[in-house]
């Protein structure tokens, strides 16, 4: 019978879910009426299996760099400090980046949260809402004089991920069989989606500022001069441009340079 | 209460399958003989991408069920506001054939579990589960289906089977139910109860789907069978006899294979989806 000492509250069953060494409830019992022991386990077990697997399947490449054993322990402690905060797992792990760069273990791993936030951003461009991107000629049809007072918009798919650390490097040294060994440098990684599969790009010194201004409506002209500045190096607008179009990176040209305020 | 027709959703009294998207091409070409899809509400709450566009496509070849794991109808704490409009989001621009949910609850103070978390079956939960229902209910403009749950353990306070607190919940609210058989062997075979004797007194005549699927095998404390839900591995045979036994009395029924771990190929997927076909021409239509 039911009394209110072995009533179980969702509370009392959520503490004891993610914390396997405190006690099962009082009121949860087998078919027999005898304690259940074991059998909660099943359900801190499937909780805390499929969150890491869960976090697995995102941060393949985190994954890999610490090996199984490790991630297995870093996503156990992640997933109990940080358990999901809506029933849609395609976001799950929006709090991994800077769990990384916090977690004293892994100090030494500096790279590690730059890294989960390119695994992050190509997750966010796969469930990104689709656009219909501009022909690989779109900018050819313009007046080269006008080109500097065009603003582009960018699909939504699109990611810019700015690192001191060679991210796409280790992304690709973990997931293209032969890419070449990372060397120590900043690099800034852009994710476009061509259609429905994302994929990250290194981008030429100054495209991440480039990318940015162009997010926050400046025109070409200016957002490339921002690009520019202070970079030692020449900034490839030409190129980069060519690296946008040729996947999908654009959505829309626009002239009225009424629209800009800066 | 919401105000329910007195129909029961309309998929077809053929096999179904759990979709998953490295079957899309196969499915396209020749699905035979499955008949409609079911996909989990929660994995098409993007904004785009190829879910969608797969989803899209699917639909127009075949009904589709939209299966909810993750509103936690069973939760002392009010549903979620936001799960609540995505939800009738999809439900709004995909108009699936059918929408079920669980007997369960997985999020607590604003953190969701990703399990299907059990519950007593008491005066407080029925009041509760009803109001969710009607509140789910309301907000997508349609009758839901409930499904029953696998049980590992059971609570000291609960003062209703199972099957009599569903049927008090579909008289209640006007729910419709999804009578999931592998939960009922896996909770019989867990809690010592006779599988057939669970079946004869759901209320079958609310049944609008029923659910397949296999489970692990482990043992408790004491060394007893304890089946884990794992819709990982093929449906074992007492689950199909139960099938067998539980059509006899209900009548043909919608049929679903779930195998949503350890997915396999296409063509083994097809063959369960086609003894499901099977276990149907044994049923007086």
């Amino acid at each position: 019978m039911s009394t209110p000492q072995n009533d179980v509250s969702q509370s009392a069953f959520r503490a004891a879910l993610l914390d396997g060494s405190s006690p099962v409830p009082d009121g949860l019992k087998d078919g027999a009426g005898n304690p259940a022991a074991r059998r909660f386990d099943v359900y801190r077990n499937n909780v805390a299996v499929s969150l890491t697997e869960a976090l697995e399947t995102g941060f393949p490449v985190i994954a890999k760099l610490l090996g199984p054993d490790n991630f297995k322990h870093v996503a156990g402690v992640f997933l109990r400090q940080s358990p999901p905060s809506a029933p849609v797992m395609m976001h799950y792990g929006a709090g991994f980046p800077n769990f990384l760069r916090g977690f004293e273990p892994l100090k030494s791993l500096g790279y590690l949260g730059d890294v989960a936030e390119l695994e992050l951003a190509l997750r966010r461009s796969y469930h990104a809402a689709d656009s219909t991107a501009l022909a690989p000629d779109a900018l050819a049809q313009i007046a080269p004089e006008r080109l500097p007072e065009v603003r582009l918009t960018l699909a939504p798919s699109v990611e810019v991920i700015p690192s001191a650390w060679p991210i796409y490097d280790l992304w690709a040294f973990n997931m293209i069989p032969g890419a070449p060994k990372p060397q120590a440098r900043a690099q800034d990684t852009i994710v476009m989606r061509p259609e429905y599969d994302p994929a990250p790009h290194a981008l030429p010194p100054g495209g991440a500022r480039f990318l940015d201004a162009l997010r926050r409506g400046m025109p070409l002209g200016a957002a490339a001069e921002e690009a520019s500045a202070n970079l030692g190096a020449e900034f490839d607008l030409g190129a980069l441009l060519g690296l946008l179009l040729s996947h999908g990176a654009l959505t829309d040209i626009n002239h009225k340079e009424d629209l800009w305020t800066a | 209460m919401f105000d329910t027709a007195a129909q029961l959703p309309a998929l077809p009294h053929a096999p179904g399958v759990g979709y998953k998207p490295q079957h899309f091409s196969e499915i396209m070409e020749d699905a035979a003989p499955v008949a409609w899809l079911e996909i989990h509400a929660e994995n098409y709450m993007g904004m785009g991408g190829r879910p969608l566009a797969q989803l899209r496509h699917l639909d127009e070849e075949f009904p589709i069920s939209v299966h909810g794991v993750g509103l936690s109808i069973g939760g002392e704490g009010p549903l979620d506001p936001e799960h609540l409009a995505r939800l009738k989001h999809l439900v709004d621009w995909l108009k699936p054939t059918v929408f079920s949910e669980h007997l369960a609850w997985s999020t607590h103070d604003g953190s969701y579990f990703n399990d299907l978390l059990p519950l007593p079956y008491t005066a407080a939960t029925l009041t509760r589960v009803c109001d969710h229902i009607d509140a789910l209910q309301n907000t997508i403009g349609r009758q839901m289906m409930l499904e029953n749950p696998s049980s590992y353990l059971a609570f000291a306070e609960s003062t209703w089977s199972e099957p009599d607190f569903l049927r008090e919940v579909t008289r209640r609210s006007g729910c419709a139910l999804l009578l999931d058989v592998n939960n009922v062997f896996v909770s019989a075979t867990n809690l010592d109860y006779d599988p057939k004797a669970y079946i004869a007194e759901y209320p079958l005549e609310k049944v609008g789907e029923i659910h397949l699927g296999g489970h692990d095998e482990d043992e408790d404390d004491h060394g007893k069978p304890l089946l884990i839900d794992s819709h990982g591995a093929a449906v074992v045979d007492p689950v199909w006899a139960l099938l067998d036994h539980t059509l006899a009395l209900s009548g043909p029924k919608p049929i679903l294979i779930e195998w949503d771990n350890d997915v396999p190929d296409w063509p083994i997927l097809a063959a369960e989806a086609r003894r499901a076909a099977q276990a149907l021409t044994k049923v007086p239509a």
